[in-house]
């Protein structure tokens, strides 16, 4: 193991280092066959020319990213001006997968925080009752959302029977639709991390802030909001990432009338258009901002901790 | 993902049934979703002794792609629109043989022969066809139903309530019947014309679906859907007020044919499968199945009276739908671009 030319015997954490780094091995090989590689590919096909009808032509060219930023005009021949097209579809994208995230906070602290402060064995009767719709498959759910608020649904006909609406909604196909699906499909997602983070709170904590005369907004902004800062971060993660691709909400319950990403690059594919270096280009660049707002967010996790 | 796992499990349980291999050799369809009774697939490896295997895909464009990315080789036989067709005459996905190699070839009614996507049949032959219209709920609407404007102009009273299909080709398509202007057309004019009518026409749309384009209508949400004919006949058995359109100003028809694949793997058992589906007992057992007609003569005789006598299936004389026309590049890209601003 660590038969190195150093002459100290070797460390018991030296030992299992070396364990680890070759017990590591299958994950890594697992990365770099299905994240590197196809990754890699879609790099390359970003800066080919396209075949038309689908496929690539072996030749550098950065006509992608020109139609994705630069907008010449239906027949392409005007002169080049900001083409918003794209920016606003994945604007919207963004803007949805983030107010389904605060919309998960919102409500997930509290529950998890609900759930974590009961007695162990109704704790675990409530992370049951979390867990339960989530073992019928995503597509099942989301059709059954789209049968409680259609016009002629429960939600509906109940609110019309208590009087508090005269006509029925039209919830189905809007946006709000599209949130609610969002919502109700990530929920666990922030749920249990935040369950997780707050199960380890120690409410010695709160005792000890409160004998120093801190209000409980006090208390909750300066000792348990920084303590179960992991989880929450860790749970708007797993909610924002998966509904930026999501496409069953925007299809089933937004009646798919406008591109999300993840539909617009599907199209490029599967669709009439048949362009894939665009299809490349559009996830390359979805990739990169991620990536960008995730370098953000580590930089100032590091400085705020430095301090 | 629904029809990726049944297309999977298809595959999983026909490919167990070749464990008992067999000197026949095998045959592997990339076919349409839901589109065969497996009964008939189980007929034709009894009678031939073949053992099947078949994959599914959902759209034309899919099953290019795929082909396009490695799995062509992989299979004998696939069942392509008739547009697309010619999109792979053109790519050089498909082989070609003489009629001589079929004995029911002469059982191709002599309409569907000289067919502009594949003239005289040299790759492909007729498996069902049928036309893309719009069904309306009369209950709901008591007007004239045949004619587009329902769809691009609706009245006010249906406004809203519209369901289109989630598909380019079938939307531009109907889109340039209406304005009466030539499909894949290179007037700057007339496109400028198409692009503003389809903006317009977007506000009155509830929704865009094809996997729900039956449901919909059905539940009532739609009193307008834009649907494929026998998808028609099926929705009007659950919802009696519904009634298939065939517009003044033209519908779409289109013809699925199953084309002999360049590189067949199994090539003498594509052509006995091709054989198969041309006679009329088999061509009549997809019609009942999937409620669209067969190209193949005394077919129609031996379906069942449901289908017989469905007015979606029995469009009014003198008035045939038009194919879908494959643009040619500069136009699929004006094209593509309309298709993103209308649902940007």
């Amino acid at each position: 193991m660590a038969a190195g030319p150093s002459n100290a015997p070797p460390s018991k954490s030296s030992v299992y280092h070396g364990l680890g780094t070759r017990l590591m091995l299958p994950s890594w090989i697992v990365i770099g066959i299905f994240l590197v590689i196809p990754v890699g590919i879609m790099f390359v096909y970003s800066f080919l020319t396209k075949e038309f009808r689908g496929g690539v032509i072996w030749e550098f060219s950065l006509a992608s990213y020109d139609q994705f930023f630069l907008y010449r005009g239906l027949f392409g021949d005007e002169p080049p001006t900001i083409e918003w097209t794209y920016l606003s579809i994945f604007w919207r994208s963004i803007w949805q997968a983030a107010l389904a995230t605060f919309l998960c906070l919102v409500i997930g602290f509290p529950t998890a925080w609900f759930i974590a402060t009961r007695a162990g064995r109704q704790r675990s009767f409530w992370l049951f009752l979390v867990t339960i719709p989530y073992w019928v498959n995503l597509l099942i759910r989301t059709i059954s959302m789209k049968f409680l608020i259609r016009e002629s649904g429960p939600l509906n006909e109940f609110l019309l029977m208590l009087g508090v609406i005269s006509e029925p909604l039209q919830i189905l196909n809007t946006h709000l639709a599209v949130q609610l699906g969002l919502f109700y499909s990530y929920l666990p997602f922030m749920v249990l991390p935040i369950y997780a983070s707050v199960e380890r709170y120690n409410y010695a904590l709160s005792e000890a802030a409160a004998d120093l005369y801190a209000t409980r907004w006090s208390t909750l902004r300066y000792v348990i909001l920084p303590t179960v800062k992991p989880g929450i971060i860790a749970g708007c993660i797993l909610v924002f990432v998966p509904s930026l691709g999501a496409f069953l909400a925007p299809d089933l319950l937004g009646g798919a009338k406008t591109f999300m990403i993840g539909s617009l690059i599907e199209e490029q594919f599967k669709g009439s258009a048949g362009n894939w270096p665009f299809g490349a280009a559009a996830s390359m660049i979805l990739l990169s901002m991620v990536l960008v707002v995730l370098t953000f967010y580590a930089r100032a996790q590091t400085k705020a901790e430095a301090r | 993902m629904r029809k990726i796992l049944l297309s999977s499990l298809v595959a999983t349980s026909l490919s167990l049934g070749a464990s008992t291999a067999s000197a026949e050799g095998n045959l592997s369809i990339y076919h349409w979703f839901d589109y065969i009774p497996q009964e008939l697939l189980d007929k034709f490896s009894e009678e031939t002794g073949v053992t099947v295997t078949m994959d599914t895909y959902d759209s034309n464009e899919a099953m290019l792609a795929s082909l396009k990315a490695g799995k062509l080789g992989s299979y004998d036989v696939a069942v392509p629109g008739d547009y697309m067709v010619q999109v792979m005459v053109n790519e050089g996905l498909l082989d070609t043989f003489e009629s001589s190699e079929l004995s029911n070839f002469d059982n191709i009614e002599a309409q569907w022969m000289d067919v502009s996507f594949d003239p005289g049949r040299q790759s492909s032959i007729p498996y069902q066809y049928g036309t893309t219209g719009f069904m309306v709920d009369t209950a709901a609407y008591d007007g004239d139903i045949n004619s587009l404007s329902l769809v691009f102009d609706p009245p006010e009273e249906l406004s809203g309530q519209i369901n289109v299909l989630d598909s380019q080709g079938e939307l531009l398509a109907l889109a340039s019947m209406y304005l009466d202007i030539p499909q894949c057309t290179t007037d700057r004019d007339q496109l400028k014309q198409l692009n503003s009518m389809l903006k317009e026409a977007k506000t009155h749309w509830a929704s865009f679906g094809s996997d729900t384009a039956k449901e919909v209508l059905v539940s009532g949400e739609a009193k307008v859907g834009m649907i494929y004919n026998g998808f028609g006949l099926r929705a009007r058995d659950e919802r009696a007020s519904l009634q298939y359109a065939f517009p003044k100003e033209g519908y779409v028809l289109w013809m699925d044919n199953v084309v002999l694949l360049k590189d067949a793997p199994n090539r003498e058992n594509a052509l006995k499968f091709m054989d198969f589906l041309l006679e009329p007992e088999n061509a009549a057992a997809i019609t009942d199945f999937a409620n669209y007609i067969a190209g193949v003569e005394g077919a129609m005789a031996l379906a069942s009276d449901a289908v017989k006598q469905a007015p979606e299936l029995n469009p009014p004389a003198g008035q045939p739908g038009q194919f879908i026309e494959t643009c040619e590049q500069s136009v699929q890209e004006i094209y593509d671009r309309i298709w993103v601003e209308l649902k940007k």
